[in-house]
């Protein structure tokens, strides 16, 4: 066997989204010597992709928001099955982080007085994503890469090296984590570039590995998305929640097929993009559910007058939370009302000029000039619903992001709770910072309180190897893209935007079938920069993921957020209380009910009472 | 409406290679990637190639299509001739790790040479005001998504080797214009530029802004007018002569 590469680092970020740089940045600020790993070059990740903006209650473009609105409309996007404690630090730290930005050189898009421009989104009451045009993640993730760099340049400076505490191993895979007893002690992986192996030996582990949606065929989703940050924790003892929760955004591209799923942004609707269905009708109205009511407009009269006077008109029902209105288009297509290709006509040609569009939506237009030969400026767009983010995730403690696993600490996407059954547009963004630090600030203080570092047992490390390399050592087995093309199929279909029992129950023995194939696996071709060999190894992360979705819907026997029962279609307060809790058993994921912690009381203080009378049970509410 | 293309494909690593002939279903609305993929499905599961996004936002999947410095994934094959046989080979201008990618850890260094954003002092966050019009010339720049394409292309390293220790190439020299024209950086970055970045090697003939897949104006917005910074304090026979070819109406 070849000598194994090893490092040793204070804190381990799994991850180079938003989340793990922003963890990376902290843990770094409080001395910590701290490893960056990402599958990816760095600057790619899934966080490059976000496009709206970033929520927070900044009161930038209307005075009256503040981290009061904002946290309210976090908690009825989620239904109120949010953890509470997160969603009142994220509305409180928002503001704080994107300022932060700032200062480490980003320029998002002004108001007329010079302070950062805000955008109308689903959900949000009052204007507040901060936005750089339709290219939000993008500025996020590259300020965040570049404060990584001047700290990396202020170590040069100090040590003459840049790597002296900060450093970035990019297209590294982690396979496994590495634990001491019950601590964690590592991670183990290889280069992707080589397929050699490391050992990275470190006593806090903080993953940020983002979300799931590669398991499911349609999806907004890039090829990282496999769901390992979620079965790294299963695997190495911690519980996910809220699994059964799955976004599925309204506004995925339908057509041409190749680019099926890719994400249309809401700020299309935000901007005042309207969905019209075959007959021409802006169909939205139709399905204003009864707990927004008050807040949505009926007629298209005063929807279109609420973008210019938002004090006095309700908003357009367009802007809904992204589960209504998935739902809504589902239906629309299934009563024969859809698009030729399958979906329902977004319109913003309409509605704005020409070169208002252009600069308002500039990657749209590029995205659907160059990949649907459609100019967004004369035509309507044809869209439909995308699996796009995971609500679910490691249960963590909100103000440090630690799991029940010492040592190890959750941040962004792969953490669960914030979003409770639905994540509002901009929400994911500002959780990413806010949590990013704290988590990055969580372990650093771990680290610094222990007295003893954990040791890395020389087994562990024979057996992370051997799992790694034996698709190599079988012949004659199946082929992991095959296995990859039906577990996406079998999600989709089965454990999709509307479930019912008996599909999900199917889904599972596919599953279990899968899982059995998946022992078997064949890879060509030796370990250097290998695609095949690959996507073997994240199969494993995705079936274990998927069987914990699809246990979670089956239990949870009401529609709330981004789980919809066909058989279940009501919301059910005695369920609001309840969070569905994961944790691995053999091979496999077992699912058990957890009380939900009561929300606290000057919160609770923060509604209506005839709005909480919508969501709690009349024993809460007494 | 699918049809049986023709492709050609750079496969091999650092110590050598060839070009690989594949007939592959096309399917309409496809783009190169998307046959890549299909490659990698059906015909060669270790064929490696870097994607992320698949919508040309994070600069991932660059390559060379029939000699042009492309993003893979915003090439439709509808640009092409049923008939025309498709060549796709990895960046020339850096090392090959295999097939169609390529190291360009060139790119990282350079960016890490780059003095970061030096923030006011006596303003909070929290308190910073810009005007739109003000950030809008960094904010241009910032649109660029590291594919590397520009840096790629420019003929001061991509046929000459030796260049690449001094020149830090049309995306970096960009990021210096960035910070410079940023409102509220207090550094001074001319001199930079020109002594530490090689913005001198430049000669103006705009390849790097004809392959930029954003459309970013790299030569027309960030290295003439550093160029005519540098000038105000020091002659450059370049700038004089291509204030005169491309002046800017
Ligand atoms: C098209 C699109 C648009 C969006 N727009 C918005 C928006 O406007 N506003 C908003 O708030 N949210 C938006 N979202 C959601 C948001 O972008 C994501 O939820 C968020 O970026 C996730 O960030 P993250 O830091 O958790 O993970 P990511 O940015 O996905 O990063 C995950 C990192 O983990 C690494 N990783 C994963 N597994 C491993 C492993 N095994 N070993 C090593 N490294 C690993 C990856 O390489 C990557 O670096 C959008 C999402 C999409 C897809
Ligand atoms: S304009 Fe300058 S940087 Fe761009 S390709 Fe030409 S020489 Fe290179
Ligand atoms: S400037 Fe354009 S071509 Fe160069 S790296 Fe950026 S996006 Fe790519
Ligand atoms: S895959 Fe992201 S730019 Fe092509």
């Amino acid at each position: 066997m070849p000598e194994l590469e090893r490092h040793s680092f204070d804190v381990l970020v799994i991850g180079a989204g938003g989340a793990g740089l922003r963890a990376a940045i902290e843990a770094r600020e409080h001395g910590m010597r701290t490893a960056v790993l990402c599958k990816s070059l760095f600057g790619k990740a899934h966080t490059v992709m976000a496009e709206g903006g970033i929520a927070a209650a900044m009161g930038n473009v209307n005075s009256s928001d503040n981290w009061q609105v904002h946290f309210r409309d976090t908690m009825r996007g989620g239904k109120f099955l949010n953890n509470w404690r997160m969603a009142e630090l994220h509305a409180q730290e928002a503001p704080q982080r994107v300022w932060e930005l700032e200062t480490y050189g980003a320029l998002f898009d002004r108001t007329k007085d010079g302070r950062i421009s805000q955008r109308n989104f689903g959900g949000h009451e009052y204007p507040r994503l901060a936005h750089v045009g339709d290219r939000t993640g993008l500025e996020l993730i590259r300020t965040l890469q570049q404060k990584i760099v001047s700290l990396q340049q202020e170590d040069y400076k100090e040590f003459g090296d840049y790597e002296e505490r900060l450093r970035v191993f990019q297209e590294f895979t982690v396979t496994d984590l590495v634990k001491d007893g019950d601590r964690i002690a590592g991670a183990f992986g290889y280069w992707r570039e080589s397929g050699r192996f490391v050992l990275f030996e470190a006593p806090a582990v903080i993953l940020a590995t983002g979300g799931i949606g590669k398991s499911f065929k349609v999806t907004s989703n890039s090829w990282e998305y496999t769901g390992d940050g979620h079965a790294l924790a299963l695997r190495a003892g911690a519980s996910l929640i809220n699994m059964e929760f799955i976004q599925f955004h309204p506004t995925g591209m339908v057509w041409p097929p190749s680019v099926k799923g890719i994400l249309v942004t809401e700020s299309v609707r935000g901007d005042g993009g309207v969905l019209r269905n075959s007959d021409g009708k802006r169909f939205m109205f139709d399905y204003i559910p009864e707990v927004f009511k008050d807040k949505y407009a009926d007629n298209e009269e005063e929807a279109d007058r609420w973008y210019t006077d938002q004090a006095n008109n309700r908003r357009p029902p367009e802007l809904l939370p992204r589960d209504e209105v998935a739902r809504a288009i589902n239906s629309e297509v299934k009563a024969g009302r859809g698009s030729p290709h399958g979906g329902v006509f977004l319109d913003v040609s309409t509605r704005l000029p020409a070169e208002e569009i252009r600069r308002r939506l500039p990657s749209m237009h590029h995205q659907f000039k160059e990949l649907a030969d459609v100019d967004i400026t004369a035509q309507p767009m044809e869209v439909g619903p995308t699996c796009h983010y995971v609500m679910g995730g490691v249960e963590v403690d909100p103000d440090t992001g630690s799991s029940s696993v010492p040592g190890l600490y959750a941040a962004g996407e792969v953490s669960g709770g914030m979003h409770g059954s639905n994540r509002l547009g901009g929400n994911s963004l500002s959780d990413l910072l806010v949590f990013g630090r704290r988590a990055g600030a969580g372990a650093a203080e771990y680290v610094r309180a222990m007295d003893e570092r954990p040791v890395v047992a020389e087994e562990t490390i024979t057996e992370a190897r051997a799992t790694a390399l034996k698709p190599f050592q079988q012949e004659g087995g199946e082929n992991p893209y095959t296995l990859h093309m039906e577990l996406q199929q079998s999600m989709n279909d089965l454990v999709g935007i509307i479930r019912r029992a008996g599909e999900m129950e199917e889904a599972l023995q596919r599953l279990e079938k899968l899982k059995e194939r998946a022992q078997s696996l064949t890879v060509e071709g030796h370990q250097q920069f290998n695609p095949g060999w690959h996507l073997a190894l994240d199969l494993r992360n995705m079936l274990l993921v998927s069987e914990c979705v699809a246990k979670a819907a089956l239990l949870r026997t009401e529609s709330r957020g981004g789980h919809t029962r066909d058989d279940h279609p009501s919301m059910d307060a005695e369920w609001r209380r309840k969070l569905l809790v994961c944790r691995a058993s053999g091979d496999g994921a077992v699912v058990e009910e957890k009380p939900q912690i009561p929300i606290r009381s000057d919160l609770l203080d923060l509604f209506e009472r005839t709005e909480l009378e919508k969501y709690l049970t009349a024993e809460e509410l007494s | 409406m699918s049809y049986q293309g023709k492709f050609r494909v750079w496969r091999g690593d650092d110590s050598g290679g060839a070009l690989e002939d594949f007939t592959v279903e096309v399917n309409e609305g496809e783009v190169v990637l998307d046959i890549i993929h299909r490659l990698q499905a059906t015909q060669a599961p270790d064929l490696a190639v870097r994607w992320n996004c698949k919508a040309g936002k994070c600069g991932s999947c660059s390559a060379e299509i029939n000699g042009r410095p492309r993003l893979l994934c915003m090439t439709r094959m509808s640009v092409f001739d049923e008939s025309e046989t498709i060549t796709v080979t990895p960046m020339r201008t850096f090392p090959i790790i295999r097939d169609l990618v390529t190291d360009v850890s060139f790119n990282y260094t350079k960016a890490r040479e780059v003095p970061s954003f030096a923030p006011p002092k006596d303003l909070a966050p929290g308190e910073y005001r810009m005007q739109q019009v003000d950030v809008e010339r960094s904010q241009e720049f910032r649109k660029c998504i590291e594919c590397f394409l520009c840096q790629n292309t420019c003929h001061v390293v991509r046929d000459h080797e030796e260049n690449k220790e001094v020149f830090s190439g049309p995306r970096f020299l960009m990021r210096v214009a960035e910070l410079e024209m940023h409102p509220l950086d207090t550094a001074d970055r001319v001199d930079q530029a020109q002594d530490d970045h090689g913005l001198g090697y430049c000669n103006i003939t705009k390849c790097c802004s004809e392959v930029c897949p954003e459309h970013i104006h790299i030569t027309d917005n960030a290295l003439i007018p550093m160029k005519e910074r540098v000038a105000d304090r020091k002659y450059d026979p370049i700038v004089w002569l291509g204030n005169k070819l491309f002046r800017r109406s």
